[in-house]
């Protein structure tokens, strides 16, 4: 890499070719204030924050955007900066909605900090504000556009890095907003619910739409309110307590969830191996279907991840064949809790409340689909987002670095190793492989670890073919079959791969798709991070250890889930399952004209 | 159609033209420019037809309806050739004896022609006029001479020749050293030499070059390119032609505002024309270069102007800037290089090729050759479209050629490169309009935009004004831009109020300062222009208004009210029937009175009295 050289604030310094000046800034320790940048993902230049003096140059530099070049003189903090950047930061405040007091992101917002760092007291240029203050509440998303700043961060996330593109910006000038078109509220659009505009945004203009509420009043009524946590989230929820990114936290998650007063807590990862069981069962039979010159839908697309679903019946809605019809985790465990559980223990299913502690935002639309209510009934009653939970957590004055560690209740509790890596892209197709394999060949899926190298690891879309070779006898017409499968996380990715579905071009049988780039581990509910790559690969490591640490890592060696089909279900892919475990979609189209379902939240 | 293959072929058509044009004793060149459409020239045409028809002068007089001759103030307006007379002021109803006179009793109708408003003298010989005496012509000509719907008619006047030049005599480095040479800067905004700009284009290395034609000519009170375009749309073709061929541009696009539809259907009637003569999408001229040209229109935001919101605009994108840099040589339109001139550079461009840089050199100064074109507005009498050498002095431009303003009133100021300029004072009214000089004053050549105005015109009021058309214009991309114009407007808008407070000039001092310093592109950044401008050679008149709470030029409605001389009224009732707040008494050929609790200060009253017996006055506050 070669290297140039420059000045800032009188220090040489050196920084790769090709990097911006905020970068050689940083690279060399020396910092540089910033707002609408956010590193890996936007460069956008709108809020001028980050403006430095280059000897020579007219106009002060936007650094984030500008090259460095060889022999650059640069002043990062001089009173011309100083001044500058101060009056942006007066300007930007001046039609900001300041009751920060009540706002969800009261000291956690990069807004504020950065007029603590500017040493910021007044508020000279207050005046009009613009007339598009308005508070929109869907299912999953919060949109305030009083706290907006418009760094635009949510739209280049919107529309290039998911391609869903609902959010943009409208109108022009001090009326300009990020909204979807033509004042449609964002319950209405295609939008996938994915979060990950949530995840980046610097202030509360974009949440998610909370349900600690929900939570706390089912805590204190008559109802058996019993918790479920998802593989993605244990990885992360230190993160709110201080903790590296990566650090495992079961156990002391599991404790805060017991002292908080849940009734059972239990683990999503229990029904991802029951979604293995299900969704496995469902792809060895389309599998044995086009063996035998039958008719079935390949490739068979996973449906654990919501936003993916959604966005798959927006753009795509003439394809939702491909997708299995696999309720996603928690939902099958919600149903398996409110019409299994229940009975077991002698209770009545209504008398069930269900909480689901997710990664994602998207699941919250989830709950309130239609098709997710088994006899008249929510399969899950809230969705906290990893989020929602550390704010409970601390809301419950639990010291959360000072819990023991506890373990999940049973029988919903007990997971094996394949379960785990649901939380990562390219887990859910592994670990239906260390099955799926096995039942075809009898033998362990062939690759160090039981790892599927090819699909391991954050690329956009990845991709591996397994050979069946020396098959049972019952699968002796799949002997040297090529199985193709494709992995992808992020909505563009799932596009590229959708087109090629979409062409017939497609030359996969199975492909898993996970709407947020890196898959839950990075989901729209997650800490947020400035450092998005190298938190989401330490994430994504984390969860390959919890993995390995299990003395099971196969779904269907879980004892509790044979033990659940022996007394409830029967067999996958049975009648029960059918009933409660499967689900079936809605084509909507890309501006929803194909149905009449919402997801508007009128606020009250 | 046929094509054009050689120079035989442009000179066979520009014989048949001129064969088919001498055919007649005279020429009528009726001005068909956006000004003289509103003001109603086609029933005046259709007036003109029917009387040559009456008086059977269909085969002596054979009418021409050409773009826009410039006098716009005075339209509908005629030249008659060979006589070279110019009739102003037509009207359906008196064309009719203009015809008969000049034609038929071959007498000139001295009352329809230019009068002097000092001397009271007729001018009926266009070239004696003093609005077209001191100008020069070159990205003008034609413009009010030529038939602007034919190709053939552009040809005759010499046109595609130099195209068939440069492309078969010169190389494309020829055609760059002759536009360095030239010392042509940009005529658009910026003053950024051309050569320099083509050199960067010509020596970048890619598969697709583009040449963009910026057309997008927003600025309040400017229509040079939109006149350039209606008059002369072949000329502009064929200087895109020219710098595609220099910078080795196979694909061209012409940005263009929707708001110019008259100037988007004489351009593509042109590139169809052009192009059905073989000379865009084909090899041309036996060489191995072929161009292809296409309009885009854009939607009506000013901040397409700026080259980088353009280049968004045109690849389908919300009009917005793109951070600088890249410069648009280096990854311009869909990631590629890319040269962007405004019209009337490229109008100067054929100019350039066919008399050489030492033709154009010989206009203008030093640093700054050749002419400029601006478009006066204002309170000026001849308003219009003017072409002169870089250098002329305001006055002259003011007092000569625009004939003074309106009501013999004093000049006050003149803006000077619409509402990223800045204002020159009477005190600097000789100032030679050059881009240095105009820099040096707070100003900025600009696009042209020249607007004059009288002593009855509020500075800070002025101010207001291009401050509210920014911050409306503003595409809401950065912070400083978009918050920025919206508070200093804000302040102006309390200061004209009369609620201004002590540190309102300071505040605008120092936000103007920053959002000129941060603003991501050239509106943001030249947006504080005309406060700080107006600050500079009019801070009493800020203070005027924030700590007397007084509007020295009584425009400030909020500040005024109006007061009648008993001793001038000679009580003709006008000003009472224009007041809207019946705010003025008084008995016919007594003297009136006005109300000053009722007086809103609109000074309806004001601009109705024959006399001057009105003044405005400070408002009393209660």
């Amino acid at each position: 890499m070669s290297m140039i050289n420059l000045t800032i604030n009188g220090i040489p310094c050196q920084t790769p070719k090709g990097t911006t000046i905020l970068q050689a800034a940083r690279g060399n320790g020396i910092h540089v204030p910033s707002l609408c940048h956010l590193k890996d993902v936007h460069k956008y230049g709108t809020c001028r924050i980050c403006v430095v003096e280059q000897v020579g140059a007219k106009n002060l530099q936007a650094s984030c955007m500008v090259e460095a070049q060889e022999g650059m003189e640069i002043y990062t903090h001089s009173e011309r900066v100083r001044k500058a950047r101060k009056t942006l930061y007066q300007l930007m405040i001046s039609d900001h909605n300041k009751n920060c007091l009540s706002c969800l992101r009261n000291q956690d917002c990069e807004l504020q900090a950065l007029g603590r760092e500017l040493a910021v007291q007044d508020d000279p240029y207050a005046g009009d504000e613009p007339y598009h203050g308005l508070v929109d509440v869907s299912e999953s998303i919060t949109r305030d556009t009083t706290k907006c700043i418009l760094c635009r961060r949510c739209v280049t996330v919107c529309n290039e890095i998911q391609t869903v593109s609902v959010l943009n910006a409208q109108n022009r000038g001090f009326d300009t907003k990020i909204a979807p078109v033509t004042g449609m509220k964002l319950g209405d659009t295609n939008c996938s619910f994915c979060g990950q505009c949530v995840a980046v945004c610097p202030t509360g203009a974009l949440s998610s739409t909370v349900h600690e509420d929900r939570v706390w009043k089912a805590l204190e009524s008559h109802k058996h309110v019993i918790v479920q946590t998802a593989p993605a989230v244990r990885v992360a929820i230190g993160e709110c307590f201080g903790l590296e990114p990566g650090t495992i936290q079961t156990g002391r998650m599991v404790a805060a969830l017991r002292q908080m007063g849940f009734y059972r807590v239990f683990d999503t990862n229990w029904a991802a191996d029951l979604t293995i069981m299900e969704e496995g069962t469902e792809f060895l039979q389309r599998f044995a279907s086009v063996l035998d010159g039958g008719e079935a839908t390949l490739p068979m697309i996973t449906s654990c991840s919501p936003g993916w679903v959604k966005f798959c019946e927006n753009h795509f809605p003439e394809q939702l064949d491909h997708l299995s019809t696999c309720k996603s985790p928690h939902t099958m465990m919600g149903a398996v809790i409110k019409h299994y559980y229940a009975k077991k223990l002698g209770l009545k299913p209504e008398d069930m409340f269900v909480v689901s502690v997710m990664p994602c935002t998207a699941k919250k639309t989830e709950i309130a689909r239609a098709e997710m209510m088994n006899d008249g009934l929510p399969n899950v009653d809230a969705v906290l987002t990893t989020r929602e939970l550390g704010d409970m957590i601390r809301a419950h004055g639990i010291n959360f670095l000072n819990l023991p560690e506890e373990e999940f209740d049973n029988p919903l509790g007990q997971s094996t190793g394949a379960a785990d890596i649901f939380g990562t892209t390219g887990g859910v197709m592994e670990a239906a492989l260390r099955t799926v394999y096995e039942i075809i060949t009898g033998r362990e899926l062939p690759f160090p670890n039981l790892h599927v190298s090819p699909i391991v690891g954050l690329e956009e879309i990845k991709e591996a073919t397994i050979k069946l070779e020396n098959v049972k006898p019952e699968w002796s017409n799949a002997e040297g079959f090529e199985v193709k499968i494709a992995v992808t996380s992020g909505l563009r990715g799932a596009r590229k791969l959708m087109e090629q579905v979409e062409a017939g071009t497609s030359p996969y049988h199975f492909i898993e798709v996970m709407g947020c780039p890196g898959g839950c581990i990075t989901g729209g509910g997650q800490p947020r991070t400035f450092h998005i790559n190298e938190t989401r690969k330490a994430r994504m490591e984390a969860i390959y250890r919890e993995d390995e640490g299990k003395p099971l890592r196969k779904s269907h060696e879980n004892p509790d889930i044979k033990a659940f089909y022996e007394d409830c279900a029967g067999e996958p892919g049975g009648h029960w399952s059918h009933e409660y475990l499967h689900t079936h979609y809605t084509k909507r189209g890309l501006f929803n004209e194909m149905t009449d379902e919402h997801f508007v939240v009128e606020k009250d | 159609m046929a094509k054009i293959n050689d120079k035989y072929d442009l000179s066979k058509i520009k014989y048949n033209y001129r064969s088919e044009m001498g055919r007649y004793e005279h020429h009528i060149y009726f001005c068909a420019g956006a000004g003289c459409i509103s003001c109603g020239c086609a029933d005046v045409a259709k007036t003109i037809q029917e009387c040559l028809g009456e008086y059977n002068l269909n085969s002596k007089v054979k009418m021409i309806e050409t773009g826009c001759i410039g006098l716009c103030s005075l339209g509908p307006v005629m030249l008659v050739m060979p006589e070279r007379t110019f009739y102003v002021g037509l009207s359906p109803k008196n064309v009719g004896k203009v015809i008969k006179s000049h034609f038929v009793d071959g007498k000139i109708a001295e009352n329809y022609c230019y009068q002097d408003l000092k001397t009271k003298e007729y001018i009926p010989c266009i070239d004696d006029i003093p609005f077209y005496k001191d100008q020069v012509r070159i990205a003008l000509q034609g413009c009010g001479t030529t038939e602007f719907d034919k190709i053939e008619a552009y040809i005759a006047t010499g046109g595609y020749a130099t195209l068939h030049k440069a492309i078969t005599e010169m190389t494309p480095q020829q055609v760059i050293d002759e536009v360095k040479e030239s010392v042509l800067r940009g005529r658009g905004g910026g003053g950024f030499p051309t050569g320099v700009k083509w050199q960067a284009g010509h020596d970048a290395v890619a598969d697709q070059k583009y040449i963009v034609c910026n057309a997008d000519e927003g600025d309040p009170g400017a229509f040079m390119d939109r006149s350039i375009i209606e008059g002369t749309p072949h000329k502009l073709i064929e200087g895109i032609i020219l710098g595609g061929y220099a910078i080795g541009a196979t694909k061209g696009y012409v940005y263009i505002r929707a708001e110019y539809p008259i100037a988007v259907n004489r351009l593509s009637k042109a590139i169809d024309q052009a192009r059905a003569m073989g000379l865009l999408d084909e090899p041309l001229f036996g060489s191995d270069f072929q161009f292809s040209l296409e309009i885009r229109i854009g939607a009506g935001a000013f901040v397409c102007g700026e080259e980088t919101s353009l280049m968004e605009s045109i690849e389908g994108h919300r009009g917005e800037p793109r951070q600088k840099p890249p410069l648009p040589f280096q990854a311009g339109l869909f990631g590629k290089p890319t040269i962007i001139n405004n019209v009337e550079t490229f109008a100067n461009i054929p100019y350039i090729i066919k008399h050489g840089a030492g033709g154009y050199t010989r206009f203008g100064r030093v640093g700054a050759h050749g002419t400029k074109v601006f478009a006066l507005a204002g309170d000026i009498v001849n308003a219009g479209i003017i072409e002169v050498p870089i250098g002329m002095p305001m006055r002259n431009i003011i007092e000569n050629i625009g004939g003074g303003l309106i009501g013999g009133k004093e000049f006050k100021a003149a803006q000077v490169g619409g509402p990223s300029g800045g204002c020159i004072t009477a005190a600097d009214i000789d100032v030679p309009m050059d881009y240095s000089e105009l820099i040096a004053k707070g100003a900025m050549m600009g696009s042209g935009g020249l607007i004059a105005m009288s002593t009855d015109t509020c500075m800070v009021d002025t101010a207001r004004f291009f401050m509210d058309f920014v911050q409306d214009e503003s595409c809401g991309k950065c912070v400083a831009c978009r918050i920025g114009t919206k508070r200093m407007l804000e302040i102006l808008q309390r200061i004209t109020k009369g609620e201004g407070k002590k540190d309102d000039i300071d505040r605008l001092l120092e936000l103007g300062a920053v959002v000129k310093d941060t603003a991501m592109c050239g509106l943001g950044q030249t947006a504080p222009n005309p406060i700080l401008s107006t600050i500079r050679y009019f801070r009493d008149e800020y203070e005027a208004h924030i700590l007397d709470h007084r509007c020295p030029a009584g425009r400030c409605q909020a500040l005024t009210v109006f007061e009648i001389d008993p001793q001038a009224c000679i009580g003709c009732t006008r000003c009472k029937k224009h007041c809207p707040t019946l705010a003025i008494t008084g008995e016919l050929k007594h003297a009136h009175d006005i109300d000053p609790l009722l007086c809103i200060g609109c000074g309806a009253c004001y601009g109705s009295c024959p006399v001057d017996a009105i003044h405005p006055t400070k408002r009393e506050e209660n």
